[in-house]
């Protein structure tokens, strides 16, 4: 499973036909999604656009009005909710710890799916916890309680309670969110460390569009509750894009070093700067 | 307290269960103690010997067993029903300042008893647990709802506020009652401000059997609460179903609540500072909290029964005046040890 994920296509997840409406009014129409195996899928988009909810749905947490999600071939909402936890981990938005709880504890919580009334806690409940702290670099604040922490070490803690969960399938909703950049290039690294070296198969919510078009192997851009364009960011990550999913003005540009693509948003009252080809 | 030996449980079963053996010893200990002490003291190996070797010709034996030893297994039974039930309603609101009183349960269930006895004219006793339990119930939904009707919904913040509103007017309905018919109340008088002297140990029979289920269910489901607590999406990433855990829970929570009034009227404060107690020494999984906390609510509730009861020779005080009057410093010591 390492490195080239393309050699290993078997879908594993897989939404057909999803709609999805609070009280009248559609927020996702008949989405079509197909989860890459082994990749990295970030799901952008305006707010509202049904990014969110097209990703709890994918998560069986909310149930489409039409359509179906096919977790291994098999309808998600019709499986045992918790041997769906076996296989497909969740990371909603801005999680909370309950006051105290340790970081040990809140990524053991991570075991639940894995343990019944009789097999309450093995050895491999404790490899799987002591494993994920390691991944997620967290194992030194192991014993200090959650609330202690700073908001990117909080959040590698929910990361290694997903993790310890040991799923393939790994879907999570706005991770990098009130972090700062460095700490969200740091979790950006880890979960595609996690795809493209442990092979699992990631599903993110974005909001930072430069930060999406770098680290996405499967880009899907959102609008009004459709899927306007879905690829690699070289193929449709474009100013043209931008402009008709976001309404936003802005260059799409290419790092000389890496050459990966980086968006310039372009406002109208912007400092003026002289540009560099005139230097 | 300060006996609950459990530093910081973590995930380790063999090491948070370490707690449970002392706690039980401070348990029976405590048991014993309460019957020994009173108008008449007895000697602990008198107490023994009165539940091992019973001799009825033996005076001391008989006030042990026909007086002291069943307001002892009433304290244990209430003691640790409160306090489970308190941490488990703050584990599933994710409010540290739910418990069975504050959220208007304990009122709930005692405006029932109230209404069916000194309104309806209801005096069979098989029917009191029952009646208890929808009151309780009521109260819990009533609660429920004009909190969800808050803008904001139904927070930590919604819910203690209604709570608070509910069992004030509840208590002013009972307040009304007794002033219009003085008479049936007197009987309600002393069961109303709680306690545990008097009682009819026979109500056991229609009580035990609920409250056992719901203990066993309560710590069955404490893992699950954990889980709970993070977030309902989290949970139900985790593969818990939130709705059907609230309501097995909801139920847990009125068997044990009500039971506990119908047995000894409305205590207050154990639900609530006991959950706190012991999470300074087995930390928030509530995996250990809930089992911990039955315990020592038992124990919390004994000492404060053998408190009441030689506190001013040779009256004896309310129970639940008691426990107030200790839970409330109490607590407010654990605020401060909280907030600094």
């Amino acid at each position: 499973m390492s490195g080239s994920a393309t050699t290993q296509r078997m879908l594993r997840l897989e939404g057909i036909g999803l709609s999805v409406g609070y009280g009248g009014t559609n927020v996702l129409d008949n989405v079509d999604l197909a989860i890459p195996t082994g990749e990295i899928t970030i799901l952008i988009g305006p707010n509202g656009c049904g990014k969110s909810t097209l990703l709890k749905t994918m998560a069986r947490i909310l149930t489409p009005s039409k359509g179906s999600v096919l977790l291994d071939g098999k309808d998600i909402h019709r499986l045992d909710t918790k041997s769906v936890a076996a296989k497909l981990g969740l990371l909603p938005q801005g999680p909370i710890a309950p006051e105290g709880l340790t970081v040990r504890e809140l990524v053991a919580q991570g075991r639940f799916p894995h343990q019944t009334l009789l097999r309450q806690w093995t050895r491999a409940d404790e490899d799987a916890v002591n494993g994920a702290m390691d991944i997620a670099g967290i194992t030194d604040f192991a014993d200090r309680s959650v609330d202690t922490l700073s908001g990117g070490q909080r959040q590698r803690c929910w990361v290694a309670m997903v993790l310890a969960q040991e799923t393939d399938l790994i879907l999570l909703d706005e991770p990098t969110t009130f972090l700062d950049l460095k700490v969200q290039v740091d979790l950006m690294d880890l979960l595609a460390g996690l795809a493209h070296q442990r092979g699992r198969t990631l599903v993110i919510v974005l909001h930072e569009l430069s930060l999406a078009a770098a680290y996405a192997d499967y880009l899907v851009m959102m609008k009004e509750g459709h899927i306007v364009a879905s690829g690699t960011p070289d193929d449709i990550f474009t100013a043209e894009r931008l402009k008709q999913v976001f309404g936003l003005d802005a260059k799409v540009l290419r790092d000389p070093d890496s050459g990966r693509m980086v968006c310039v948003p372009s406002g109208t009252r912007m400092r003026s700067a002289t540009p560099v080809t005139a230097r | 307290m300060s006996t609950i030996a459990a530093p910081n449980a973590g995930t380790h079963p063999v090491r948070a269960w370490s707690g449970v053996p002392v706690l039980l010893g401070v348990l029976v200990l405590a048991f014993l103690l309460h019957i020994a002490v009173g108008a008449k003291q007895l000697s602990l190996g008198t107490v023994i010997e009165a539940l091992f070797s019973f001799d009825q010709t033996v005076f001391d034996h008989v006030i042990v067993r026909n007086l002291r030893l069943p307001r002892a297994v009433l304290a244990v039974i209430v003691g640790a029903s409160l306090s489970l039930a308190g941490a488990l309603m703050q584990g599933v609101t994710r409010n540290p300042l739910a418990d069975p009183a504050l959220l208007g349960l304990t009122s709930g269930a005692a405006f029932a008893v109230v209404i069916a006895t000194s309104v309806l004219g209801l005096t069979s006793m098989i029917f009191i647990p029952w009646i208890a339990m929808l009151g309780a119930l009521g109260a819990a939904l009533v609660v429920y709802i004009i909190a969800r009707l808050v803008p904001g919904g139904a927070t930590p913040l919604s819910l203690t506020l209604s709570g608070a509103a509910i069992s004030a007017f509840l208590s002013a309905v009972i307040s009304v009652i007794h002033l219009l018919d003085q008479d049936t109340f007197e009987n309600l008088r002393v069961w109303l401000t709680g306690g545990l002297a008097g009682r009819d140990i026979t109500l056991l029979l229609y009580v035990g059997p609920p409250i056992a289920l719901a203990l066993i269910g309560g710590v069955l489901l404490a893992p699950r609460v954990t889980v709970l607590a993070m977030g309902d999406e989290v949970a139900q990433g985790l593969g818990v179903k939130t709705g059907a855990l609230k309501v097995q829970l909801l139920a847990v929570v009125v068997v044990l609540t009500a039971c506990s009034v119908a047995l000894a009227g409305p205590l207050g404060f154990i639900g609530l500072v006991i959950p706190h107690v012991v999470r300074l020494y087995v930390g928030s999984d509530y995996r250990w909290i809930v089992p911990y906390a039955a315990l020592a609510g038992a124990v919390y509730l004994l000492g404060v029964d053998t408190i009441a009861r030689i506190a001013i020779p040779p009256r004896e005080i309310s129970t639940g005046i008691i426990t107030a009057m200790i839970g409330a410093p109490l607590f407010v010591q654990l605020v401060r040890r909280r907030t600094r």
